[in-house]
């Protein structure tokens, strides 16, 4: 028994030597460290002014244009033009707003409505005087910072709390423009209908595909579908990366999105529902079936001792 | 005609008719296993159990994969992961098992090594089991390809471009190989053909060869014993179990295996609900993308080794370190010059050689994973020369070696 046990001792040490070697280790080597996720953005002010939603409500409706571009289900404000006639304008949809005092940092928001390139990060894009889609806010005529403050009390006044935004909204608020998920039907436009004819298939998909065109040609490169995202990247790089994308890419089209920690929790939420919808059922049935493993070498072991018994 | 008298039960029905009880003597109660083997003699069941669990959870998957470049990936990752009842279970116990059968593959050829159980009369044992080997690395490639990720898709790029054999620019070869100019669908059919059909086969074949290889000279022992197994077995049926050196096969080896094979399962089944993603790599999770090209271009951890044996050379002398690494292991009983069948650490410089090539073989690996850049490289080269080096010296040492 002594002599199998030191034996049993070489070949796990041997084994985990090579595990160590090929997966933690390499894996270190071939990635660049990025540090854990703050959600600080730290490069970007607070004014320190405190909003009135009262006088933000005014601002974003009417004044601050916001809803000239962007849809406020919440308000029930419908988008002036369709997600195809958006793209057109715009190269992409801009997202219901609904959600957006949820979702996005404070901070964020409010350097957001400013100068959009910024916050985004993609200022390298939008250089020697082209225009981020998104017009910066110019100020109302009083206070500039106090009345963006206000714009985002009042985002956050109307925005859902955390227990009630649904993870699935979360991403088609944050990621759903750019992003497809196909093993949830959405592409972008809005969740796949069931079709009564293939006339009606293909024109949808006609839309799909005249949507993807201005889309990949507005941000240079075509934002990959993130049906199984979950299972490709590891956690760490998809929370750094929704962080702040140069940190992992350097030079990548996709803008910083802002979401605050709940916000990315959120997403991460959705994306494990769809990518990896098998967890729940993976971590239930896992202890049962090792018991019974642990169970029966219980009793295989007592049916050797039994048969070995005479032998020495 | 033979004599049939009215059978007693149905067993006895069936024994009249197929010789059920001579089986059984033959191959279980009067197989003789010397008593002194520790549990690295379970490994080989546990492989064929393990090929067991593949062939069964190999035939439900194989029940909604698609083999087509369009749909093969999302038949996987979707329509199995996702909504096939159990799917996601049988899936994750497919591709662990790809990856933990090639461990154990590993832990029993170098206990075979380290035995020396591959001479004197066990030659053909280590043949057969140096062809299973081959298979089963065939078995794992081919079922690689099929999910159609990226890894698939560029690793089958890689691979199949050794066959044009370097400077020998054989592209035609690379080109039949593949049924087309880069790997799509005709490449995809091919390999599922190979992955379901062909080599399954092969493999199931080659158990019953290695097996039968094993009836004549008997599996080895602990302590490199020269057994004389008539006279064992005698003892052991004349009730003197404790004077004779040998036990049967069934059920007394198999009750040990079977406890092994427990254990074994607690810590597969952790791997397949815990921790898969060494045999689930996460790259494979993106779809087959033939103008994107991923960062690192790996093969499956169990591929390593012979891969940096490719890596650090200029193309062509790379490719002949590939080859002679693959029939190396083949040649071994016949490059060992030794008379002696014993236990490594009773043979001076061989057991030197063992315990060298064991780290060799782990360094290049970790190497062969690691981006070929900087100090990995010269590692890596150095290591590479070391594993030829090791195959040269292995007939001047065994040679050197006394009679113990
Ligand atoms: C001229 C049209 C236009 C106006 C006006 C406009 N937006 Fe936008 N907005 C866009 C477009 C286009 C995008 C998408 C940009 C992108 O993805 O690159 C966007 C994106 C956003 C986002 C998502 C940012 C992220 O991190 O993903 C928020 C939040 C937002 N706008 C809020 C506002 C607010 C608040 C106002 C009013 C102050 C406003 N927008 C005014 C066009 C507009
Ligand atoms: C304004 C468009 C846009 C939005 C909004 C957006 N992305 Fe992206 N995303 C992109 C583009 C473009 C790429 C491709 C980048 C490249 O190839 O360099 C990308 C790539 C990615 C990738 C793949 C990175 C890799 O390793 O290849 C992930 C993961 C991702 N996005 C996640 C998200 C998540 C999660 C969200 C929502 C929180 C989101 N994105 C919102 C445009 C966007
Ligand atoms: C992959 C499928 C394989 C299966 C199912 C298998 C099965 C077995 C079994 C059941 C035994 C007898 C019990 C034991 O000693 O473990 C055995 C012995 C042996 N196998 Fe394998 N084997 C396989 C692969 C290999 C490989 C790859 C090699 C090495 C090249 C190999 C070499 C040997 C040797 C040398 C023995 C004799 C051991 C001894 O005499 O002590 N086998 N195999």
């Amino acid at each position: 028994m002594n002599k199998e046990l030191k034996i049993l001792a070489v070949v796990v040490f041997f084994s985990i030597l090579t595990y160590v070697g090929v997966e933690p280790f390499a894996h270190s080597q071939m990635h660049k460290h990025v540090d854990d996720p703050t959600y600080a953005y730290a490069d970007l002010k607070d004014s320190g002014k405190k909003g009135d939603a009262v006088k933000g409500k005014e601002l974003v409706t009417g004044a601050g244009a916001c809803t000239g571009c962007h849809s406020l289900k919440a308000e029930s404000l419908p988008a002036p033009m369709d997600a195809l006639t958006s793209a057109s304008a715009y190269g992409v949809n801009p997202p219901d707003l609904s959600n957006s005092g949820a979702l996005y940092d404070e901070k964020f928001l409010a350097d957001l409505i400013k100068n959009p390139a910024h916050a985004l990060g993609v200022e390298h894009k939008f250089k020697d005087g082209a225009m981020h889609p998104m017009v910066g806010f110019y100020g109302a005529g009083g206070d500039i910072d106090q009345e963006i403050a206000d714009m985002v009390a009042y985002l956050k006044s109307i925005a859902p709390t955390a227990e009630n935004l649904t993870p699935k909204d979360a991403f088609e608020s944050a990621c759903g423009r750019c992003h497809s998920m196909r093993y949830d039907k959405w592409s972008k436009i809005g969740t796949d209908p069931s079709f009564k004819s293939d006339k009606e298939m293909y024109e949808y998909k006609a839309k799909v595909a005249t949507y993807d065109e201005a889309l990949k040609a507005y941000m240079g490169a075509m934002p990959p579908d993130l049906s199984i995202i979950i299972r490709a990247r590891s956690h760490h790089f998809l929370s750094t990366f929704i962080e702040n994308p140069q940190s992992q890419l350097e030079g990548t089209s996709m803008p910083r999105v802002g979401l605050t920690k709940d916000g990315e929790v959120k997403v991460m939420e959705y994306l494990t529902q769809i990518g990896d919808s098998s967890k729940d059922k993976r971590e239930s049935l896992g202890p049962w079936v090792i018991l019974f493993f642990v169970i029966f070498s219980v009793i295989a072991y007592f049916w050797k001792q039994s048969m070995w018994k005479d032998l020495h | 005609m033979a004599n049939f008298e009215k059978a007693k039960s149905l067993g006895d029905w069936m024994n009249q008719r197929l010789g059920l009880d001579t089986v059984m003597r033959v191959m279980a109660y009067e197989y003789w296993i010397p008593k002194n083997i520790n549990f690295l003699w379970a490994m080989g069941m546990i492989l064929a159990m393990m090929f067991g669990v593949m062939l069964v959870s190999g035939i439900f998957l194989l029940m909604y994969y698609k083999p087509d470049a369009a749909l093969a990936f999302d038949s996987v990752n979707y329509t199995i992961m996702t909504e096939v009842g159990y799917g996601w279970l049988w899936r994750h116990v497919h591709g662990v098992a790809a990856s933990v059968v090639f461990l154990v593959i590993y832990i029993h050829m170098f206990t075979g090594i380290y035995y020396g159980s591959y001479k004197k009369g066990r030659e053909m044992i280590w043949i057969t089991g140096m062809l299973l080997f081959v298979t089963f690395s065939a078995e794992a490639f081919s079922g690689y390809m099929l999910p159609w990720g990226q890894m698939s898709y560029w690793a089958g790029m890689v691979i199949t471009n050794l066959f044009s054999f370097g400077s020998l620019e054989l592209n035609g070869v690379v080109e039949w190989i593949r049924g087309d100019y880069v790997p799509g669908d005709a490449f995809i059919l091919r390999f599922f053909m190979l992955h379901v059909l062909l080599l399954p086969l092969a493999i199931m074949a080659l158990i019953g060869l290695h097996f039968g290889a094993l009836r004549i000279p008997h599996v080895n022992n602990q302590d490199g014993e020269e057994i004389d197994f008539d006279e064992a077995a005698k003892l052991y049926k004349e009730g003197k179990k404790k004077e004779s050196k040998v036990i049967p096969f069934h059920p007394v080896f198999l009750s040990k295996d079977v406890f092994v094979m427990g254990v074994f399962l607690i810590f597969f089944f952790y791997l397949v609900f815990y921790h898969y993603g060494f045999a689930l790599d996460p790259v494979n999770f993106d779809p087959a993308d033939g103008l994107k090209t991923p960062a690192h271009i790996y093969p499956e951890w169990y591929f390593l080794w012979s891969y940096e044996i490719l890596r650090p050379f200029s193309k062509d002398i790379g490719l002949i370190a590939f080859g002679f690494a693959q029939v190396a292991f083949f040649l071994l009983p016949f490059l060992d010059k030794s008379p002696n069948a014993v236990p490594a650490s009773r043979r001076g410089l061989f057991n030197i050689w063992f315990w060298v090539m064991l780290v060799d073989m782990i360094v290049l690996s970790v190497m062969g994973k690691l981006p070929p850049e900087g100090a990995w490289n010269v590692i890596g080269l150095l290591s590479a020369l070391t594993f030829i080096g090791l195959w040269i010296a292995l007939p001047i040492i065994t040679k050197l070696e006394k009679k113990v």
